[in-house]
């Protein structure tokens, strides 16, 4: 481990580097490459895994810019990413190519996000939390009742994406596109935790009343962190939606807000590698649940029935062991095990 | 106008449930400051354990009640110890989805026990309605809401006069004062998740009373936070009016739709676009404790 040990930044824009060491680079470029190459290695059922965890992360990202770094609770996520969905897919529907229906998607949703996002400025806490969960309710009854807009009862049913003739149709060409996609989520909100609106969400979040003395306009800043998540959930939504082909409403349910909450809880608030942690963890679980369950169907028949409220229980009691003995998240175990190689053998 | 006067009977029975659910969330904001998601999860537990004692060990009806009671008060005792005693002081985001972990797990349990096609209760009150003001009434309507009505007139006085009751007035009020003045906190937390637990059962069994239950009644849990946000958080009378307010206006808005726009399920968001007007206008509710800040 050649990283430096203690902090010896000589210019601001040393500290605000992402990658402060060359190991890390090697080290990030590595898994890269690693991820490139996946596919080659995968079945179909495991690239269609990763696939949902690429879609996962952009929308965990999104709602830990929201919750983890901005502090502002919301309980709509799932729906919003239901808004993108639809919309990228009445985009593609009427003919708009595949990339400007996800940018409009996106713009979409995060106009949807803002205006939901107004009362953040009267309410705070569980008053918000309350107040995102009623936008959940209300956006779930108009996608069931929006009519020709969102297909109703029955859903859409949506093309594979296409790009410049090219079509997005086996799970591996799905695979670059979701990760390219998350990949640029990720940086972008990197990115934007570095800058000064990164710092003002930071700030707002601790506590609203300092930063508004330091000069945080919190009504803007807060809008525009419901407005960027939005815009983020709202591609996720897009991306799913033309990843599997079929959007109905029962898929955009609290339960999804919940699992995405889920997934920044358990990954870590406020943290960028927290987000595609616990994006990776809620995602695999059901899967591992599955494997679990099959090798154990000879020993108990009946269990295959019962895995679906297997799987919510499991889902419930991983929330609950997290949140008593680990509230920092997976990442938070991620820095414990890097600072002891770093001072391997002296731990102290 | 028979047709609304129905309406409104029908959503003042279903309101006097949410009241009783709200009751048991507002105990427990009151005491400990915990935001219950829970709180529609203890009212199924509630109702399929008592359906369970009655129907798959037969016991008569009152006993099961009883015992389910029994069941809601160490329910309550191993919640608030297990789950929530880790968490004080943790954030709100903290406290919360615990509640939403918890009540993943007990929906969970439900499926595995009970699975999730509907029960029905054996008929305890005769079916044949009674007739008010020329509408008939089913009496399990009629005894729901009287024993709501009960529920509230005994906290009602156990919280202005009992020891117990001031004490936990006391812990809501003001922790620290509280606890320098002798008063075990974290009794008083366990006993708010007690009442809680108990109400919801008495919520659960009354519903099952009335349309037999399956495992999405913890659903209700989220028609309450409309209730307790319009009569405030922190107010038991609020909880009651608010339950009831809600109950009837969210069948009329139903009703109204139904005839007017021919849309059905109207039900599942009336609540809840009332319940953003509310915010909207008076965030703390009816009778809410108002937290004023100035800078």
């Amino acid at each position: 481990m050649q990283g430096k040990c203690g902090l010896f930044f000589t210019s601001y824009r040393g500290e605000a580097r992402i990658f402060r060491s060359g190991f890390q680079k090697l080290m990030v470029g590595l898994f890269i490459l690693a991820l490139l190459a996946a596919p080659l290695a995968l079945n179909i059922h495991e690239t269609s895994v990763m696939n949902l965890v690429f879609i996962a992360v952009i929308g965990a990202v999104a709602l830990n810019l929201l919750t983890g770094v901005c502090g502002q609770i919301s309980l709509g996520h799932g729906a919003f990413i239901g808004v993108g969905a639809y919309a990228a897919g009445q985009c593609t529907l009427h003919g708009v190519p595949f990339p400007l229906a996800i940018l409009t998607a996106g713009l979409i949703t995060a106009m949807v996000g803002m205006v939901f996002g107004v009362p953040s400025l009267r309410l705070k806490g569980i008053y918000l939390a309350i107040a995102t969960l009623a936008a959940q309710l209300v956006l779930e009854f108009v996608f069931l009742h929006g009519g020709a807009l969102t297909g109703g009862s029955s859903g859409l049913l949506l093309d594979p994406p296409t790009i410049l003739g090219f079509v997005f149709d086996t799970e591996a060409r799905m695979y670059y596109l979701l990760l390219f996609f998350a990949a640029a989520a990720l940086l972008m909100v990197a990115n934007i935790m570095r800058s000064r609106y990164g710092r003002a969400f930071v700030a707002i979040r601790d506590y609203y009343l300092s930063a508004e003395i330091v000069g945080v306009n919190l009504f803007w800043f807060k809008l525009v962190a419901f407005g960027v998540s939005s815009f983020l959930a709202g591609v996720a939504g897009g991306l799913w939606a033309h990843y599997t082909g079929y959007i109905s409403a029962e898929q955009f349910n609290i339960g999804l807000s919940i699992s995405y909450l889920a997934m920044i809880i358990i990954g870590g608030m406020g943290s960028v590698l927290g987000s595609v942690f616990g994006a990776v963890f809620v995602v695999l679980m059901p899967e591992a649940l599955n494997a679990l369950a099959n090798s154990l169907s000879a020993a108990f028949p009946g269990i295959s029935q019962s895995l679906v409220a297997l799987r919510e229980g499991v889902f419930g009691l991983v929330l609950i062991l997290f949140l008593i003995f680990e509230p920092e998240g997976l990442v938070n175990r991620w820095r414990l095990v890097k600072a002891y190689w770093k001072l391997y053998p002296f731990a102290h | 106008m028979e047709y609304y006067l129905q309406l409104v009977i029908n959503g003042l029975v279903v309101g006097g449930i949410y009241s009783l659910v709200a009751l048991g969330f507002v105990v427990i904001y009151k005491a400990t400051k915990v935001v219950n998601f829970a709180q529609g999860e203890l009212v199924m537990a509630g109702a399929y354990v008592c359906f369970a004692l009655t129907v798959e060990f037969s016991i008569p009806f009152l006993w099961a009640f009883l015992l389910t009671l029994a069941f809601s008060v160490l329910l309550g005792l191993a919640i608030e110890r297990v789950v929530l005693r880790p968490l004080i002081g943790e954030e709100h985001i903290s406290v919360i989805m615990v509640t939403v972990g918890m009540s993943s797990v007990l929906k969970s349990l439900v499926q595995l026990f009970w699975g999730t096609q509907i029960r029905v209760y054996p008929p305890v009150l005769p079916s044949e309605p009674v007739v008010i003001a020329g509408l008939p009434v089913a009496p399990v309507y009629l005894a729901a809401f009287a024993l709501s009505a009960v529920l509230f007139a005994v906290f009602s006085v156990f919280f202005k006069y009992s020891r117990t009751g001031i004490a936990m007035r006391a812990t809501a009020f003001d922790q620290q004062a509280a606890q320098s003045m002798g008063i075990g906190i974290k009794n008083i937390f366990a006993m708010s998740w007690c009442i809680a637990c108990v109400v919801s059962a008495v919520g659960g069994v009354i519903l099952g009373n009335i349309n037999g239950i399956n495992a999405h009644l913890g659903h209700l849990g989220l028609k309450v936070f409309p209730a307790v946000i319009l009569g405030g958080l922190d107010s038991l009378l609020g909880a009651a009016l608010g339950g009831l307010i809600i109950g009837v206006l969210e069948n009329l808005c139903d009703g109204a739709a139904r005839q007017f726009f021919g849309l059905g399920g109207f039900r599942e968001v009336a609540a809840f676009i009332i319940l953003v007007v509310i915010l909207m206008i008076k965030p703390y509710g009816l009778f809410g404790t108002k937290e004023i800040e100035r800078v």
